[in-house]
């Protein structure tokens, strides 16, 4: 598989879902 | 009795900026840039004289954006770090900032000196510097995002969180 990270659109997906399950599991778990 | 607060929002914020702004030349302006200017020979400009000082301005804005976040934090400092009830939101955010800080100082920055020559390195180690100082530049990139959207949420996080 390829790494995200080679691509500036990888990247910046990977942020955008990273940030997704880190909402999560603020509101679900730590809040 | 609240300047420093004030001081300090402001001065992280324009630190942050010219960090943050930084980092997204290198990784959308300068890493294409210089593959066009291999390709015609004229990457000397950019590797002499606007990569150096790009990277003065990054690392050293990292620090000051650290430390007038930590201030700002003030008394909240380790409720933010151990994710205290009600301040998970911004310890998310500072400890996102805290990995990106530690990746411009710990990574990036040793690379990037072999890379441009100020650091004695075979073509070998220059090749593996390259890698290693674009994917952790590329990952700082990507966590800037989660960083952003939990910092975008100050000390309480109400807006995102309803609290």
């Amino acid at each position: 598989m390829k790494n995200p990270l080679d691509s500036i659109w990888g990247t910046i997906i990977s942020g955008l879902v990273l940030t997704a399950i880190l909402y999560a599991a603020v509101k679900n778990f730590l809040m | 009795m609240d300047y420093v607060p004030m001081v300090a929002r402001w001065l992280h914020f324009l630190a942050g900026i010219m960090w943050v702004g930084l980092l997204y030349y290198f990784n959308f302006v300068q890493v294409p840039a210089l593959k066009a200017a291999n390709a015609d020979g004229t990457a000397a400009g950019i590797t002499r004289h606007v990569a150096p000082l790009a990277l003065l301005y990054f690392r050293w804005a990292a620090v000051v954006t650290w430390l007038a976040g930590a201030a700002l934090l003030g008394p909240n400092f380790g409720n933010a770090f151990s994710l205290a009830p009600g301040y998970a939101g911004i310890g998310i955010g500072a400890w996102l900032g805290t990995i990106m800080l530690l990746n411009v100082w710990v990574l990036i920055w040793p690379n990037q000196q072999k890379i441009l020559g100020m650091k004695p390195a075979t073509d070998d180690e220059k090749n593996k510097a390259r890698r290693i100082a674009l994917l952790t530049s590329r990952a700082n990139t990507m966590l800037s995002l989660p960083m952003l959207f939990f910092m975008a949420g100050g000390l309480t996080h109400k807006a995102a969180f309803g609290l």
